[in-house]
């Protein structure tokens, strides 16, 4: 189980997470979503320990990985796996290197065993035959997907997802979304994915956050949160500008436009 | 405030860039402690940072040591001891303009280099990839890198020397017709053990200045194609004052230890 409790940061003089809270249970997929800026992104990092908090807990099946050294949050990041938004993949190596990376770092595995996981985690994640191929040479889906196998490769325990479907085509988006409905439902793993597409997050949440202004407006199952009277969760799941918003594009035009 | 005083601002920026230099120092030592990067990565650092700057620390080197030879022929000849020409090509080669040039060239090619990748590595949040594999970035990136360029460059400098005495002996024996004889004589009887050691403990240290400023500026880099720009710049710019500055208080130092056998 992840649990968040009342965590605060502070980034380039801005409060970005004032005192979220959220509660994972094991073999859940919870969808964070927010505006762009949010502090989505940055709430994921905390949770990999990536980004220490200026105060608040983590706690990750109740160890509190906060206050742990850098050496010892390895040990509890071998137990998760992240997708990250551009896919980070190391472009300096091929795709099979990319995703054995955490099995030749702290595995010994022979290399017959190793090339085999690769080749069977590539397969999970629909691909074939790319194992020699660098990044630079693949389509955006196709880095996604590599990323997956990548974070998969060593069995983790949890799967963070940073923007999952941004940059990509919709039906290529609609096929990251089912690989990770699938890998949830499959390996049953903790499942948190950033986004703020709402086509991909009804499909692939278990329950719902909504991050706005620094904390957690409303946490619950997409039908509770589809059917929120909360005038900013409505506006969000609609795609509907603020007045005020409205006005910095609009000026006194704004009220006329809002009426159509 | 102080961003109106560019003084006091480039004065902090040094102090801040001193400061994170010597702490990933202290990190990449206790990298080097631990478990070591994988042969591959070591390997592909030594080509990338030894053998793929060979050739233009050799042309510095031969070209330091022609310019030498013809610019102190020209004072020598004057006083009639053309013959100590080689001695001084060679003593200056060996204990100054071979480390120095070499470390200034490769803080051009290697440190530019350094930053440039782990600048494009840290705004792509590969860096990030690689903690969240739980992959410490300073054994992965920085040791790999600090390690070739400590035992590569005082290597490259002896090269570099070599071609600058062979450089200077062409020009001095070939073209302005110094006797062979004393010129290797002299150059010989000038040229001490000592002063090729200290030659190459001083490019040790500068490689370990260009690795570590280069690997910290990349680190640290601001995001987008300008940030990693401005990063490889600067990291350039501190590498080769920093050569520069090291340069003199290793000599005094080199100096103040100096054995009486290498006198």
């Amino acid at each position: 189980m992840l649990e968040i409790r009342d965590l605060h940061k502070h980034l380039g003089g801005k409060h970005v997470l004032r005192g979220v809270n959220l509660t994972v249970p094991t073999g859940e997929a919870l969808v964070i979503i927010g505006g762009s800026g949010c502090g989505k992104s940055v709430l994921l990092k905390h949770i990999l320990g990536l980004f220490k908090p200026d105060s608040g807990q983590v706690l990750v099946d109740g160890e509190d990985t906060v206050p742990l050294p850098e050496r010892e949050l390895f040990r509890v990041r071998k137990r998760f796996g992240m997708l990250f938004q551009g896919g980070a993949l190391f472009d300096s190596m091929t795709v099979a290197d990319n995703v054995s990376f955490a099995l030749d770092e702290h595995s010994k595995l022979p290399a017959s065993e190793k090339l085999a996981i690769v080749q069977k985690k590539l397969a999970v994640v629909g691909l074939k035959g790319v194992e020699k191929v660098y990044p630079a040479d693949l389509s955006g889906g196709m880095k996604k997907r590599v990323a997956l196998a990548r974070a998969i490769a060593a069995d983790p325990d949890f799967l963070l997802y940073d923007e999952p479907t941004t940059g990509l085509d919709p039906i290529m988006s609609d096929v990251i979304n089912e690989l990770i409905v699938k890998l949830k439902t499959t390996l049953n793993v903790t499942t948190i994915v950033v986004t703020h597409d709402m086509a991909s997050a009804r499909k692939i949440a278990d329950k719902m956050a909504m991050l706005h202004e620094g904390t957690i407006r409303i946490h619950a199952t997409p039908d509770e949160l589809y059917a929120s009277d909360d005038d900013v969760v409505k506006r969000f799941i609609n795609g509907l500008a603020s007045v005020e918003q409205m006005k910095e594009v609009w000026g006194e035009e704004a009220e006329k436009r809002m009426a159509k | 405030m102080t961003s109106a005083i560019p003084g006091v601002t480039a004065l902090i920026n040094i102090f801040r860039t001193a400061g994170g230099v010597f702490l990933l120092a202290l990190e990449t030592l206790r990298a080097a402690v631990g478990r070591w990067p994988r042969r591959r990565v070591l390997v592909d650092q030594f080509y990338l940072i030894g053998y793929r700057s060979t050739p233009v620390v050799l042309t510095t080197g031969l070209f330091t040591g022609m310019v030498l030879a013809v610019q102190s022929f020209n004072q020598f000849r004057r006083v009639n001891i053309t013959s100590m020409v080689g001695a001084v090509v060679g003593v200056s080669m060996v204990k100054e303009l071979g480390p120095v040039l070499s470390g200034l060239m490769l803080a051009g090619r290697v440190g530019a280099a350094i930053t440039a990748e782990i600048g494009t590595m840290h705004v792509t949040e590969q860096v990030d990839a690689l903690r969240a594999l739980a992959t410490n970035p300073v054994r992965w990136l920085v040791l790999p890198r600090v390690l070739a360029a400590v035992l590569m460059t005082p290597i490259l400098t002896l090269m570099a020397d070599v071609v600058g005495i062979a450089g200077g002996t062409f020009i001095c024996v070939g073209f302005l017709k110094v006797e062979w004889h004393f010129h290797y004589i002299n150059m010989l009887d000038w040229l001490r053990v000592w002063d090729v050691s200290v030659g190459c403990a001083k490019s040790s240290v500068f490689g370990l200045l260009i690795a570590l400023t280069s690997a910290y500026k990349g680190l640290n880099t601001e995001p987008g194609a300008a940030g990693v720009g401005k990063a490889a710049t600067e990291a350039v710019v501190t590498s080769c004052i920093l050569i520069l500055i090291s340069d003199f208080f290793l000599s005094v130092f080199f100096n103040a230890i100096k054995p009486e056998w290498a006198n």
